[in-house]
């Protein structure tokens, strides 16, 4: 006899188990799988021709080019990132790693719009390096310097959380036995180290790339909502939302959708090898 | 730094390579990115000096948003909290066709754009809408309202619950259930008796953060709010507002506030994480 069948008792737990299975499917339905499609739904409403009409124009286009960009540089940087923290704080022993741990872990707390603010008060004309930028003819706000930086903020944990467990489960053993064998540092990170948190490492820079192209309220602080100009992916669906040309909104947020579909397919694959 | 092992034992304490490298590059970008900034709105705040800060944030206007945000924060989290748990419960302890997929489901709020999130649920419950066409006549806007607002928090906050219950409930050990069972419990007081003290710990924990990431909530919100002040603006936005106003104090006042709330939850969730693995750690 199984576990399950023990902690459920015949008859009426049977009928409870419809239920609850019914309810959480039929919620989740509502709830979640609904206004995701209904994102395809309404961009399509209109045919494939208006939809790719909507995707072609030439502002789509440049808020699609302009969130790539963005996400081409804040990606490797929080890659980077992620992998030298969680060989800090797993292969290491050190007074304050858990404070460490906790530091990664603060963007996570706070509102993007918040660190947008934050950015604002120190990179802004008013700000703390306000002066010295204007002097030096530097533009951080309103421009893709900015865009990057609050990006970076935002997404900064994402890597670290998904390497970091794994390093610390799997131990130093492997990586102390290569330095017996005299390897050094390079060779013992990527013939020993970087095998074994390949996949964490892919799902947690897929994972960065989906929030770093979705972000919306730290970069509609630093952007400007320069028209053409400064005006990533999330950011022009809501201008075209506000312009009421509803279908082009929701054209452009297919493509963020999709991006977002993709991270959870990667997740699915990941999690199927290691189950399998 | 790669020759440690080849200094005298009594320097050669770190047997791996680049924990200086490591370490310097992990606090440089965690200075450059998170603390210098967080530290130019800490000073902001500090310039406003207590009295202005007060004032700023005891304003009417500011005081409703700040009400907005909570409540609706409250009833997001209200939701959430039985929701997130049922999910959990039915994803650890049933089999059933599609499992995997809902499974999935629970991640969509985090991988989806939250303005895409909002921009959906405004149309899905707007006249017009799927949901809108039978809301509307029964005379339930959901648009433009505190339901509304609510609403686009519950669905961007949702996977927190799930998936800090989720493990919890995964690595129960079966034995003291079976011990209920063969004590003679029913299903409900084996599940309020001895599962859910189990899980309870966790599922705090998950609502903390919940609660949390709702009071921060913006995208999402701003499409389907409404943005009525003393009616449909949260805290957030109105920042927002200062900001596009030139008003750098009041936006960072608004901001320093909600910081404040956001660090304090932080703290609470870490407390009951922290409560849950002692749990954990001793039913095993």
């Amino acid at each position: 006899m199984t576990v399950t069948t023990l902690t459920h008792l015949p008859g009426q737990s049977r009928r409870g188990e419809r239920l609850l299975i019914g309810l959480a499917v039929s919620l989740s339905l509502l709830f979640i799988a609904a206004p995701l499609a209904f994102i395809f739904a309404r961009a399509f409403s209109r045919g494939w021709e208006v939809y790719a009409a909507n995707i072609l124009h030439p502002m789509t286009l440049h808020a699609i080019w302009l969130t790539t960009i963005t996400a081409i540089i804040v990606v490797p940087l929080n890659v980077a990132f992620g992998i030298a923290a969680a060989w800090a704080v797993a292969k290491h022993r050190f007074p304050g790693r858990g404070i460490l741990v906790t530091m990664i872990e603060i963007p996570f707390s706070i509102s993007p719009i918040i660190a947008g603010i934050c950015y604002l008060l120190l990179y802004g004309r008013q700000g703390l390096l306000g002066p010295w930028l204007q002097a030096n003819d530097l533009q951080v706000m309103f421009a893709l310097p900015g865009i990057v930086l609050v990006t970076m903020f935002v997404t900064a944990p994402f890597v670290a959380r998904e390497v970091l467990p794994l390093m610390q489960a799997q131990g130093t053993e492997q990586e102390e036995a290569a330095v017996t064998l005299g390897a050094n540092g390079w060779q013992i990170f990527t013939r020993v180290t970087l095998p074994n948190i390949k996949w964490a490492l892919l799902y947690g820079a897929v994972l960065c790339t989906a929030r770093a192209v979705g972000e919306f309220g730290g970069v509609s602080v630093v952007s400007g909502n320069i028209r053409g100009q400064t005006n990533t992916l999330p950011l022009h669906v809501e201008l075209l939302f506000n312009d009421l040309n509803a279908v082009g909104a929701f054209a452009a947020a297919s493509t963020l959708t999709l991006i977002a579909i993709v991270a959870l397919l990667v997740k699915a694959v990941l999690e199927g090898r290691k189950a399998g | 730094m790669s020759t440690a092992t080849f200094d005298p034992p009594i320097r050669a304490k770190r047997v791996l390579p680049g924990f200086t490298l490591s370490l310097g590059t992990t606090l440089l970008y965690l200075t450059l990115i998170v603390l210098i900034p967080v530290a130019a709105l800490i000073l902001k705040g500090a310039e406003i000096g207590p009295d202005r800060f007060w004032r700023i944030i005891s304003s009417p206007r500011a005081v409703a948003a700040f009400q907005i945000t909570l409540t609706a924060a409250a009833i997001a989290t209200v939701f959430n909290a039985v929701y997130g748990l049922l999910m959990a419960w039915v994803l650890v302890r049933y089999d059933f066709p599609g499992k995997r997929l809902l499974d999935a489901l629970m991640d969509v709020p985090f991988a989806l754009p939250t303005a895409v999130a909002g921009l959906s649920l405004t149309a899905l419950f707007s006249a017009n809408g799927w949901f809108g066409t039978v809301l509307h006549p029964a005379g339930i806007p959901v648009v433009y309202t505190i339901w509304g607002i609510a609403m686009a928090m519950a669905f961007t906050s949702v996977p927190f619950v799930v998936r800090t219950v989720q493990p919890v409930l995964e690595d129960m050990d079966p034995a003291l259930e079976q011990a209920a069972v063969t004590l003679g419990a029913r299903p409900w007081a084996i599940f309020s008796r001895v599962v859910f003290p189990a899980i309870l710990p966790a599922w705090l924990a998950g609502c903390t953060t919940a609660f949390a990431r709702s009071l921060g909530e913006f995208g999402a919100i701003v499409f389907i709010a409404g943005n009525l002040p003393f009616k449909t603006e949260i805290a957030a936005l109105l920042a927002y507002i200062r900001l596009e106003e030139f008003d750098y104090n009041g936006a960072a006042a608004i901001a320093l506030v909600l910081l404040g709330f956001a660090l304090i939850l932080l703290l609470v969730s870490n407390l009951l994480q922290f409560w849950a693995s002692r749990y954990h750690e001793v039913s095993r």
